[in-house]
């Protein structure tokens, strides 16, 4: 038997308020608002809270816990996932996955933990001024949260798709390590994408945001942050809206909460689309600018036995071999890691119909499918995307992916079918329209030299979205300073993933978390004069 | 079916080319630039209605020509899984359509809007007429659905092929998100977890 914490906590007296049901306006006080419950949002909320404040959390989507997690995608999606799981760049070049329920992508990301690499803080350094954010000055951060989500080496055997690229690497010689996950008693299900239905996933549904309502922090979900009321360098009132049961639509009601402080934590596609609807200043032009994806293109492969690629913890083994064998601002290099594979996630992401798909369906069972997530945003060429608003003040993302992409991309198909030739694949599908299957290593060698690198033909998706509102020393670079508190706005905060100045290069909610924890405890010390309460 | 609109095989062998696949490739540059000129304009019709009305919402899901549409391509999306005739067919049609719609409900405001814009050029004649779909969806046979949408697929239009991957997506989803279509590819679904 398994319980459900958020839900004996509701019955405990948290204060949880469901704005879909609401029947008039509201309006609420507090010393913090924060919007947006995910990574930087719970671990924001638990500091805040801690550390005496009111605070007041926003969150768009619904509340879903454990008990509603019923590992079935047809559920999943709608729920938990920003547009369904389907939410698009503007040309619709590449499909963006991103949570959107209480927790936000931490309920539903496959709890792979890397700290922020040494190179990447190295080139923000050297790049961006951020001379603080160094291995060094981090590690005690990383430490807390490590302690904090229970962060460490997975003790049972990879699953048989991590397994694959293990032995390609090995046969190859191409580095290969185990991934550190944030679970605890962890099952070994494999459905952590559709949310944890054990809570052995130590996202934010099962950590901060307990701790944080537990200590008396207001939780409003179903209820979208669309404007911050602005006099003069500061701001007085966020000014939202209650949205229907689904989701979809918003409700007549609007929810006006005020408060002393605002910490940003909606993620880079929302919280730089907050601000641009809000008209905060930005005189350098740089918001919802340099927002970045780690564009991620996919391999499958026909093995001889059973790969079971849906059972067993998602991802356990990643390569960093191609991100290593590349200056960090040359070619753009990218990660290896393995995908969990369940039903809907696979034969969309598969190209091709009729017959041909329906014979790759029936392989699913003996399939391996392979990951690179490129590392976009430390090269010219690479300039990553920018957050617009459509006429309804939704945000769009545009990212239009440049020929120095594309070779990476190139590059990546022709390194994942190398190493699935070398695991013993019998055949190999790069995802891209014009691919049929190449039966040996120089076959597809060949073919992947002539495939066109167009929008659709080939298919890439993102789970990661990053930056929008970066950090730097310089005004002329970020919106944000170093700590991540807003320019020109005297009481706003960014706490969430925007504030990178470039992709991460690896699965960033580490990297959030980290930053946010480091963030949140110093203005809790300027907002209290007291010194801040430890994380764990 | 005709091989060369099986997918992946047909359109290996449609870039060798021959004589007959070269013809069906020119109709389909021809449809598909056609095609794009008038989703546009569906587009800007559409917008222009809707300023017309203020306030009149997109109705959530499908219409009912988004459903016959969806139903006429849910057979050759699934050629292979499809029941091949008789009640087992038209119910395992319905109950995708209906996947369809219930994912349409759960897109984004923006999209549903860009989705109702696609089915109302597919249902409109004169695109119908174009893709070699006359008189109507209802009577389209699969082969003939197969070629519109792989048209579509290797369009030079961007706006096509984004179209074709909205449809592949949405049937597929529709149809592998069924726990009664697990057990064909062997995928024996979550396991029962006690509470």
């Amino acid at each position: 038997m398994t319980r459900d914490p958020f839900v004996e906590g509701l019955k405990s007296g948290w204060q949880v308020v469901d704005a879909s049901a609401l029947t008039a306006d509201r309006t609420l006080e507090a010393d913090v608002a924060i919007v947006g419950s995910g990574a930087g949002g719970g671990i924001a909320a638990e500091i805040l809270t801690k550390a005496g404040l009111k605070v007041v959390i926003v969150e768009e989507g619904p509340l879903k816990t454990s008990a509603d997690f019923r590992m079935r995608e047809a559920d999943a999606y709608p729920q938990l996932y920003q547009e369904s799981a389907a939410r698009k760049t503007k040309d619709k070049a590449i499909n963006v996955l991103q949570g959107r329920s209480v927790g936000g992508s931490t309920t539903v990301n496959w709890t792979s933990c890397f700290r922020t690499p040494a190179t990447t803080l190295a080139h923000w350094q050297r790049e961006f001024g951020l001379k603080d954010l160094t291995v060094e000055a981090m590690a005690p951060w990383f430490d807390a949260v490590d302690r904090r989500l229970s962060i460490r080496y997975w003790d049972l055997s990879p699953n048989e798709n991590n397994n694959l690229l293990r032995q390609a690497a090995w046969k190859l010689g191409v580095s290969v390590a185990p991934i550190r996950r944030n679970v605890k008693g962890c099952w070994n299900l494999g459905y952590c994408g559709m949310g944890c239905p054990t809570d052995a996933k130590q996202s934010m549904l099962v950590t901060t945001l307990p701790a944080a309502l537990a200590a008396g922090a207001t939780l409003v979900h179903h209820l979208r942050a669309e404007r911050l009321v602005m006099a003069g360098d500061r701001i007085e009132a966020l000014d939202s809206v209650a949205m229907e049961a689904a989701g979809i639509r918003p409700l007549p009601w609007r929810v006006r909460i005020r408060a002393k402080h605002f910490v940003l934590a909606a993620g880079a596609i929302g919280t730089p689309a907050l601000l641009l609807r809000s008209g905060a200043p930005d005189p350098a032009r740089l918001l919802g600018r340099r927002t970045f994806l780690h564009p991620t293109t996919v391999s499958a492969a026909l093995m001889d036995h059973e790969v079971r690629g849906y059972a067993g913890a998602p991802q356990t083994i990643y390569s960093d071999h191609y991100l290593e064998n590349v200056a960090v601002d040359g070619p753009i290099g990218y990660k290896l890691e393995v995908p969990p594979m369940h039903p809907v996630l696979f034969s969309t992401t598969l190209q091709g119909f009729g017959e041909a798909h329906t014979q790759l369906m029936r392989e699913f069972a003996t399939s391996h499918a392979m990951l690179a997530l490129l590392r976009d945003g430390f090269h010219p060429q690479s300039p990553g995307g920018t957050v617009q608003l459509r006429d309804d003040g939704t945000p769009l993302l545009d990212y239009p992916i440049t020929d120095f992409v594309w070779e990476g991309v190139r590059r990546s198909w022709l390194a994942m079918a190398e190493l699935q030739f070398a695991a013993g694949a019998k055949r190999v599908y790069v995802v891209h329209e014009q691919c049929a299957g190449y039966a040996s290593w120089a076959e597809a060698k060949a073919g992947i030299e002539k495939l066109p690198l167009k929008n659709q033909l080939a298919r890439i998706v993102s789970a990661h979205v990053m930056g929008g509102c970066g950090m730097a020393a310089d005004g002329k670079q970020g919106v944000t300073d170093p700590w991540g508190r807003y320019r020109g706005l005297g009481n706003l905060s960014v706490c969430d993933g925007s504030l990178f100045p470039t992709s991460i290069g690896a699965n960033p909610q580490l990297s959030v978390y980290g930053l946010a924890a480091r963030n949140a405890s110093r203005l809790a010390e300027e907002l209290t004069k007291q010194p801040a309460p430890a994380l764990a | 079916m005709d091989s060369r609109f099986r997918g992946n095989d047909g359109m290996d062998s449609r870039f060798r080319g021959n004589d007959g696949n070269m013809i069906t490739r020119r109709q389909f540059i021809k449809a598909g630039i056609v095609g794009g000129a008038a989703l546009t304009a569906a587009g800007l019709f559409y917008s222009r209605g809707l300023k017309e009305a203020p306030g009149s919402a997109v109705p959530p899901g499908l219409t009912s020509a988004g459903r016959t549409i969806i139903a006429a391509i849910v057979p050759a999306v699934l050629a292979g899984p499809l029941p091949a005739s008789g009640e087992a067919r038209s119910r395992a049609i319905a109950q995708t359509v209906d996947g369809v719609a219930v994912a349409v409900a759960g897109l984004s405001a923006a999209a549903q809007k860009e989705l109702a814009e696609l089915f109302v050029l597919l249902d409109i004649a004169p695109a119908r007429a174009l893709l070699g779909l006359w008189p109507g969806w209802e009577a389209a046979p699969a082969a003939e659905v197969a070629a519109f949408l792989q048209g579509w697929r290797e369009s030079r239009l961007e706006l096509l092929r984004s179209a074709y991957a909205a449809l592949h997506d949405l049937v597929l989803g529709a149809w592998y998100g069924n726990p009664d279509n697990w057990p064909a590819i062997g995928y024996p679904g979550p396991a029962e977890i006690l509470r």
